[in-house]
């Protein structure tokens, strides 16, 4: 399973990278995408729409089940990742790159620090394997 | 041994030693004692096969079947269409209708091409982009589109025209009882839904308009102008409509609708008190994820061999639970099946056809009647194969003197509708023989 | 071998109808349409004889496995023999022709029909009275929640929205209650597989609408202690649902209403061996305790006795109380013709033989095969039992691959991955028709699969290998679906 060290992570495995301007993007992690198999459908939010942390904002559907995401910080999405409309096999593909789902201005640019890093989102995640 | 159970009495016996029982009641040692029967049920001593046919041929003949044994000019939501012979014979071969829903795709390629092939034609008639597999029946399928018009539009209001078959609208009614949701009545005081009351009720609460084309009366709708209105607002436009009528008219698709629901009764299926008859439900591919019910997909098996699944099933009942979008499991799979061969049957141009038959009678029969001294026209407009007219005697009085004589004549509309009561409602299809309508204009016209 | 689309046959031009010509003075449509509403392109329906459309649907049915085909073991199904006379008696002109509007006098043996099969159906499963107005099993549990509803906001007691429903159940249950815009709560099941009377307890209170409940549950298990669970529900003020679609164990043996249900709905497609036409027509009847029939879907079928006319059937449209209606006219009538010929024939006997040899079928079985497969909850089952695959823990066989290898043994898979809270579950309902050696090869043949599993697992992840197509791309058929036909143009 792939950890890229530069994000933070939540225990719903949620990835959430912090861009230049503040702003982050969220997405799945390969975990994720690998327990949910192949994803067939991404329900993404509306642009505008508001969500606090811990709030579903997306739905994945893979043929046989359905999970939602749950916001790792609260805050407004500004930006959804509208190639997964037409190609939902980008989050199983590249859940970090191509695969992302939004991009939300936070209403605390420090929440994300209470996330997981790396190393403790592996170690968690070795946790629930065991 | 009754009940269709094979096992002998060595049977039995070795089956119960072989899972460590005496008897059959060892098997039932979790039922608690005090619950289990203590004596045979109430019912009727068991009949042979010989007795029970016996036995439902003679409650078949308590009936007197409108569609045998007399003239029926009855419709309001079932009808008296021909079925042909090819319809109920396919139908019964037992390889379909002893399957169960076509979970294993691998070996219900039958069912499941069916009923690609039976969406394929909703789709065709409708003017839409997807249909699903069926709904129960045109009430329900009407329903839940209002429903799901809600949910994807996030409103809580329906406006539904009061030209919509009132039974349909006593289901919708109940089917939002639980929901924050209301309905509210468009009125059709001229036998079709009032655009100036539909545009001022258009708020921005609305989440669906819902329409019958052609409507309850008959008469046909002005669909386009409806859809216009619809469209303009941020609700979505159900139309529910007669599949035997768009064999002549415009496909709700392509006046705006974005749900369109129906009862498939009439093609392929008899009358039968009501039931089963199939609900159709087809909408533009933007809802395609948001529609209740099972749909069949196209895909390949793995040598790349075309092959048909279930598919979209995150949005069902077994997978997304309390978040799906509606409860229903079974449908009215056989029932499609019978409706998608009549409509091979007629085809292109057969369907056309029987729509034109249709018209042409229902359009005669009317002339006819109201030609006669003490029949009134009720509303103006083109209707399809129903009419409303007027006699100057009660509804009631005039169809038992036409029962005496061979005929069931229209359904009393006070029934429904206390301020149409007087009117009745005609059903005119191609198995009314001019004869038979001829027969009808006579006996209206010395029933004063 | 990949069968054309019907519409991939015959040729433009061609009908198979032979309809009649005109008998009435035509006007061209084009004069009696409004303007804006005529077709202008004619809808694509196929253009073929009908020999080429017998010949379609006789080779497209041959595709099809059915219970006229051989062993249909799919649990929480009871896909039990159909008989035939049955069939016969609901294609009676008498019965097929019968419009909903017609005069009730003429609709005497219908009306008789439907008002002794709603008695029978008390009896059967002890509720005082019937609706048969829902046309499948989620129809009526929609219609059994609506009742409990009405029933509750009569009471005043708008609070409660909660549904219980354990986490063994089917989804048509919180589906439903959703439906209702109830919140579904779900209740544990104990470590035997029934409910957890300690998290039953717990959650039932002022907020609780109603418990909805399968007994005997999917895990083919009759909870000993239903008693005690409907007690709860009602102490704490809600009532209890009984989703019957396991009758077919109890028959003549114990009945919901004496378990305690205030509401029922029964399967007559399951139940009382209807065909499951492809997945329908079915009809799912509800049934109520006195307290609660007011709120039944009108209209109910009565009867008047008059001593000069004997007895008159007629419908009683009156019922302020009630829910309303939920389908149009009167149900699924035509399946109603079916269940009624099946208790006529059968008899109190023959129903209370018919399930328990569903239940000696289904243990029979279940000991069959406990040497190969793992069964989590190892105790006498009802008509169905549950089974967690192979106990070799051979991992790379799943049971999704179990289940195609059987097509090749010529048998339709049980149901697999329900309920839910069975790893890899494989459910399996025998039903009462089935022979003695039927199910003894049924046995041989899973028993053959897991040697499969072991020595040759590709022969068994490969599978199927003898049906018409392979395993099918799910897959792609969710992310680009293709639903329709469309002529390349």
């Amino acid at each position: 399973m792939q950890v890229p060290d530069d994000l933070k992570y939540s225990k719903e495995h949620e990835w959430v990278r912090t861009k230049a301007d503040g702003a982050v993007t969220v997405g799945i992690t390969d975990y994720a995408q690998d327990a949910m198999g192949d994803i067939v459908f991404v329900e993404l939010p509306r642009i505008g729409d508001s969500f606090a942390a811990g709030e579903p904002f997306c739905t994945l559907e893979s043929v046989k089940a359905v999970s939602e995401c749950y916001m790792p910080a609260g805050g407004k999405i500004t930006a959804v990742n509208e190639s997964l409309l037409d190609s939902p096999e980008l989050v199983n593909q590249d859940p970090y790159g191509a695969g992302w789902l939004v991009e939300v201005e936070l209403d605390d640019a420090a929440e994300p620090a209470a996330l997981m890093i790396a190393a403790e989102y592996a170690q968690y995640l070795a946790s629930l394997t065991e | 041994m009754a009940g269709f159970v094979p096992h002998t009495d060595a049977d039995r016996a070795a089956m119960l030693k072989a899972v460590g029982a005496d008897r059959m009641d060892d098997l039932f040692r979790d039922v608690p004692g005090d619950m289990l029967l203590q004596q045979p049920l109430d019912l009727p001593a068991p009949l042979s096969e010989m007795e029970l046919a016996t036995h439902m041929r003679l409650l078949a003949a308590q009936n007197k079947p409108a569609a045998e044994e007399y003239s029926c000019f009855l419709g309001a939501g079932t009808y008296d269409h021909y079925v042909p012979s090819v319809v109920q014979h396919l139908v019964q071969r037992s390889e379909f209708y002893t399957a169960y829903t076509p979970y294993q795709p691998e070996i219900s390629q039958g069912t499941l091409q069916a009923v690609f092939e039976f969406q394929s034609m909703i789709c065709e008639l409708t003017g839409m982009e997807a249909a699903n597999a069926s709904m129960y029946d045109g009430a329900t399928a009407t329903a839940e589109g209002a429903v799901m018009a809600c949910r994807v539009t996030g409103k809580n209001k329906i406006l539904v025209s009061a030209a919509l078959h009132p039974e349909y609208r006593q289901v919708l009614n109940t089917y939002t009882a639980g929901l924050s949701v209301t309905v509210e009545e468009i009125p059709a005081p001229q036998g079709r839904t009032a655009l100036e009351t539909l545009e001022r009720n258009l708020g921005p609460d609305v989440g669906c308009v819902v329409v019958q084309n052609p409507n309850f009366f008959g008469i046909i709708e002005d669909g386009p102008i409806l859809g216009e209105v619809v469209n303009q607002s941020k609700a979505l436009f159900l139309v529910c409509a007669d599949p035997v009528s768009l064999g002549l008219l415009k496909p709700p698709g392509e006046y705006g609708a974005d749900i369109v629901t129906g009862d498939a009764q009439a093609m392929g299926n008899s009358m039968f008190y009501g039931g089963p008859h199939v609900g159709f439900f087809a909408v533009t591919g933007r809802y395609v994820r948001k529609m209740p019910g099972r749909v069949v997909g196209r895909t390949t098996d793995g040598e790349g061999k075309r092959g048909f699944v279930l598919t979209l099933q995150a949005r069902e009942q077994h997978i997304r639970r309390e978040k799906a979008t509606s409860n229903i499991c079974s449908n009215q799979a056989l029932c499609a099946l019978a409706a998608t061969i009549h409509l091979s049957y007629l085809g292109k141009n057969g369907l056309k056809k029987l729509a034109e038959l249709c018209l042409a009678k229902a359009r005669y029969a009317y002339q006819q009647l109201v030609r006669l001294d003490g029949v009134e026209p009720v509303f103006e407009g083109s209707f399809f194969k129903e009419f409303v007219i007027k006699p100057r005697l009660s509804p009631a009085k005039v169809n038992s003197y036409l029962l005496e004589h061979g005929i069931i004549g229209g359904l009393d509309l006070g029934r429904f509708y206390p301020e149409l009561s007087g009117g009745m409602l005609f059903c005119v299809t191609e198995t009314r023989s001019r004869q038979e309508i001829d027969c009808l204009v006579g006996r209206m016209g010395v029933c004063k | 071998m990949t069968k054309p689309l019907i519409f991939e046959l015959g040729s433009p031009g061609r009908t198979a109808a032979g309809l009649p010509e005109p008998d009435v003075p035509v006007t061209k449509p084009e004069e009696l349409l409004p303007f804006g509403m005529r077709r202008e392109r004619q809808a694509e329906l196929p253009e073929v004889s009908e020999v080429d459309l017998v010949r379609h649907y006789t080779r497209l049915s041959s595709l099809n496995y059915g219970v006229d085909t051989g062993f249909y073991p799919l649990g929480s199904c009871t896909m039990k023999y159909n008989p035939k006379v049955n069939e016969a008696a609901a294609s009676l002109p008498g019965f097929t022709g019968l419009h909903p509007y017609q005069p009730e006098e003429l609709s005497q043996g219908a009306l008789k029909l439907m008002y002794r099969l709603e008695r029978y159906l008390g009896e059967i499963a002890g509720m005082d009275r019937f609706t048969l107005q829902p046309a499948a099993g989620a129809h009526g549990e929609l219609t059994g929640l609506l009742i409990i509803r009405a029933y509750h906001v009569q009471n005043g007691e708008t609070q409660r929205n909660k549904v219980l429903v354990p986490d063994s159940a089917h989804g048509t249950n919180p589906a439903t209650a959703a439906m209702c815009g109830y919140e579904t709560v779900q209740v544990k099941s104990n470590s035997r597989g029934g409910v957890d009377l300690d998290d039953l307890w717990r959650l039932a209170g002022a907020d609780t609408a109603a418990i909805m409940l399968t007994n005997p549950n999917t895990l083919g298990i009759f909870d000993e202690n239903i008693k005690q669970i409907t007690d709860i529900v009602h102490e704490a003020g809600g009532l209890a649902y009984c989703d019957g679609a396991n009758t077919n164990a109890i028959m003549g043996k114990v009945r919901p209403g004496d378990m305690g249900f205030d509401v029922v709905h029964l399967n007559l497609h399951k139940t009382f061996a209807t065909p499951h036409g492809g997945g329908g027509p079915g009809s799912g009847p509800v049934g109520v305790k006195d307290f609660l029939t007011p709120f039944l879907p009108r209209p109910l079928v009565e009867c008047r006795v008059d001593e000069e006319a004997g007895k008159t059937y007629y419908l009683d449209h009156r019922g302020g109380q009630s829910i309303g209606r939920v389908k149009a006219f009167y149900g699924n009538f035509g399946v109603m013709v079916k269940a009624y010929a099946y208790i006529r024939m059968l008899g109190a006997a023959g129903l209370t033989e018919a399930s328990e040899h569903a239940v000696l079928n289904a243990n029979y079985l279940k000991e069959k095969l406990r040497e190969t497969y793992v069964l989590p909850y190892d105790r006498t089952c009802m008509h169905e039992f549950v089974l967690s695959p192979l106990k070799s823990g051979e991992r790379k066989v799943r049971t999704l691959d179990l289940a195609k290898r059987l097509m090749d043994y010529g048998y339709h898979p049980p149901t697999i991955y329900f309920p839910l809270i069975v790893e890899e579950a494989l459910m399996i309902e025998p039903t009462e028709t089935e022979s003695k050696e039927t199910l003894d090869g049924f046995a041989a043949a899973l028993r053959q699969i897991a040697r499969e599993a072991l020595e040759q697992p590709e022969t068994v992840t490969g599978a199927p290998h003898r049906t018409p197509v392979k395993r099918l791309d799910e897959v792609t058929a969710a992310r680009k679906p293709v639903l329709r036909y469309q002529r390349q143009s």
